[in-house]
């Protein structure tokens, strides 16, 4: 009996001591000035920069830097979220990678640090002003704008050829024109395709309609539903699809299915991140490669152009006890220098690097349109309560779009909730 | 080592793994998730959990959107469940008979049920495609429809849809319980009742199906309780749409713990599933009982 129980406690003594190593280790790390220190940053595993770019540009912070240790997790961005929640707070990682509807939660939570006064006023006149908001809540930065994306408007130039147009649209009243052109022309039976499945995609479409209409969907922290816009953004999307200019099967498409409507040739016009560009004129993926345009998303009335902010930025975890230089290693992700090197891969956040040739010329009509459209972004709802606003916005739109309620009745409804939501 | 150790010492040394195991991944989650549902741990809000006690459970039980997905999910179970037992009755019988081929037949209809959910709905979701998917090129080359439907595009239809690519699946498992039955069934009783002159009709409403009443109850008892924790399916196929008409509990819990990180809202809902789950076993295993004793 007596040696069951030594044997016991002297494993106990074992694992424990062999658990005091891994914690020793963080120890060595944590006392900034001696020895090198360690980060861990999260990524995600698609999409934009891939892995080995991100891993070489690590690489080319570390060597830069020697006594700073990056170590990097990449994961799928649906495990990203939770794998920050869990993580970030008690340390786990110093940098994390977050989607730009997340930063009003994590700065409520307190899951990322306030960085307003690290970022000099020059940078800040150079980055465009619809990704720093992205990342900033209630007038405070939690972070650094880094994976530029947001839709645009695909076109098919053979198509508008066919049809006699040889523009694309400016304004969604001019779009609408011309698909009904080729509709009547029979060139496409459903001229354009929408991704607005019960889904974040929807969602994403709303706030750029809405935007482009002149409403919003939340203003100052108060859910603003009813306006006007939005309620014009709505009618606009339940009268195209009753006009048959949009896809009918529109409401159960994600943007993968997006890409592949516009890639087979069935639509004229398509709503998408920057990733369709490449591949719907790619021959081995699509039927329609050398005939796709891209241009920034239409306006209407007085809104030159809106679309919604798809960016990504990296914030610094609250619970890091290196943020010098787990700042130092955000502030090299997205410098000039990195973002100019991968530009061909993700287009940079620096207003000044669209007029540098080297980064015009990995994708000059991308670079044109980006050119604008980084200038009229539109963000989702900066509120920590937009996940359940999504969540409900989703289906109050649906159900105008399948005729279930009025657009009216939608919305109103979709107040109400919304109402209930931000008095939490 | 002098000593031996004694029965109920080695009996300990080998079942502590998976006592460290049980308590550490089950019991105290689900004592945990317990917690939460009493607490309002939400971080959207930025309430990090004071206990409201059944302030949660009030909230939900009084919320329409709730209840309407109580419904359907109560619809996605009875009417799966309904299929899926007749249709496994059906070929239990057949595969009863002596026909050609019965071997090679007994052994693939169990693939459905082996592959796994999550690659069934990615499956199903590809079939049901409105620009490219097999249903639609089927009916169209059989010349059923003449254009491409769109199968997931009303509520009503997406949930029927979600149906058939979870009876598809489970039709198996219910086929091989029953056939497992039924070799078991003394023949010169039914020998009896044809010289009896009973019809095939009579034969299967007095003497099969009384015979298989057990086993069809503990099919009934299993399923209810994973139709009503159906998850996968939705999650690969629809998403909870359109318009949330294929939004069942678990998906609804889903989406405010982890997506919208209203935690407490999430455990609340998870428990309420599990009453349910609890509450219908308790009303079979009375009938059950109640069964045996006839």
């Amino acid at each position: 009996m007596k040696k069951f129980w030594s044997m016991a406690l002297s494993s106990i003594l074992v694992a424990a001591s062999l658990a005091g190593c891994g914690a020793g280790k963080e120890n060595a790390g944590s006392s900034a000035d001696s020895g090198p220190v360690t980060l861990n940053a999260i990524f995600m595993k698609q999409a934009g920069y891939s892995e080995d770019d991100i891993t070489a540009i690590t690489k080319e912070f570390m060597s830069k830097n020697p006594n700073i240790k990056v170590n990097t997790t990449f994961v799928p961005y649906e495990a990203l979220e939770q794998k920050i929640l869990t993580g970030a707070p008690n340390g786990g990682y110093d940098v994390v990678l977050i989607d730009a509807p997340w930063t009003a939660k994590f700065a409520k939570a307190g899951i990322v640090q306030e960085v307003t006064d690290k970022l000099p006023e020059a940078d800040r006149q150079d980055i465009f002003a619809g990704a720093l908001d992205a990342v900033s809540y209630e007038g405070k930065l939690y972070g650094l704008p880094w994976l530029n994306d947001t839709k645009f408007l695909f076109y098919n130039k053979e198509m508008l050829k066919k049809a006699g147009f040889s523009n694309p649209p400016k304004t969604w009243d001019e779009l609408m024109a011309q698909a009904k052109v080729i509709k009547e022309k029979g060139i496409v039976e459903y001229p354009i395709v929408w991704s607005w499945k019960q889904a974040e995609a929807l969602s994403c479409d709303f706030t750029t309609l809405s935007e482009t209409f002149g409403g919003k969907l939340v203003r100052d922290g108060k859910p603003t539903l009813t306006d006007e816009g939005n309620q014009k953004a709505l009618d606009f999307m339940v009268q195209s699809l009753k006009d048959g200019i949009s896809n009918p099967k529109s409401t159960e498409f994600l943007e993968e299915d997006v890409r592949g409507v516009f890639s087979s040739g069935k639509a004229a016009f398509a709503l998408n991140w920057t990733y369709m560009y490449n591949l719907a004129n790619d021959k081995t993926q699509s039927q329609v490669a050398g005939q796709v345009g891209i241009a920034p998303s239409p306006g209407q009335g007085s809104v030159v152009s809106a679309s919604v902010n798809g960016g990504m930025g990296v914030a610094l975890a609250k619970g890091s006890k290196h943020p010098e230089e787990a700042w130092k290693y955000m502030e090299y992700l997205s410098s000039k220098e990195v973002q100019k090197k991968y530009a061909k891969n993700a287009l940079p956040i620096w207003k000044s690097l669209y007029d540098d040739k080297d980064v015009i010329a990995t994708n000059p009509e991308v670079v044109a349109a980006s050119k604008v459209q980084y200038n009229y972004l539109a963000n989702r709802p900066q509120v920590p309560w937009y996940g359940s606003l999504s969540t409900e916005l989703q289906v109050s739109i649906q159900q105008a779009l399948l005729g279930q309620k009025s657009t009216k009745d939608a919305l109103a409804e979709l107040q109400q909730k919304a109402e209930e939501l931000a008095n939490k | 080592m002098k000593r031996k150790l004694s029965d109920a010492q080695f009996a300990w040394l080998i079942i502590a793994p998976s006592v460290v195991i049980v308590f550490g991944i089950v019991l105290y989650p689900l004592f945990e998730t317990f917690l939460y549902s009493l607490k309002d741990l939400d971080l959207s809000a930025g309430s990090l959990g004071d206990y409201v006690w059944l302030h949660n459970y009030l909230e939900i039980l009084s919320d329409g959107d709730f209840w309407a997905s109580a419904g359907r999910t109560a619809y996605f179970a009875a009417v799966s469940i309904s299929l899926e037992l007749i249709l496994g009755t059906l070929i239990a019988l057949l595969l009863n008979e002596e026909i050609k081929g019965k071997t090679f037949l007994r052994s693939i209809i169990i693939i459905p049920w082996a592959v796994p959910t999550i690659v069934n709905g990615a499956m199903w979701k590809w079939i049901y495609h409105s620009e490219y998917g097999a249903l639609n090129a089927l009916l169209t080359q059989l010349h059923l429809i003449d254009h491409y439907h769109s199968w997931l595009n009303s509520p009503w239809m997406a949930m029927n849809m979600v149906i058939i690519a979870d009876v598809w699946k489970m039709t198996p498992l219910v086929t091989i319980f029953l056939l497992a039955s039924l070799q078991l069934v003394n023949k010169s009783v039914y020998e009896a009742a044809m010289v009896d002159g009973a019809g095939m009709i009579r034969r299967f409403f007095t003497l099969t199906l009384p015979y298989l009443k057990p086993t069809l109850l503990v099919i009934i008892v299993m399923r209810t309780m994973e139709t009503f924790k159906v998850f996968d399916i939705i999650y690969a196929i629809t998403q909870g749409g359109p318009a949330n008409g294929t939004m069942v509990l678990t998906y609804q819990a889903y989406l405010k713990a982890f997506s919208n990180l209203q935690y407490s809202q999430g455990a609340t809902i998870s428990y309420l599933i599990g009453m349910m789950i609890a509450l219908l076993t308790y009303g079979y295993v009375k009938m059950l009982k109640r069964g045996e004793a006839a």
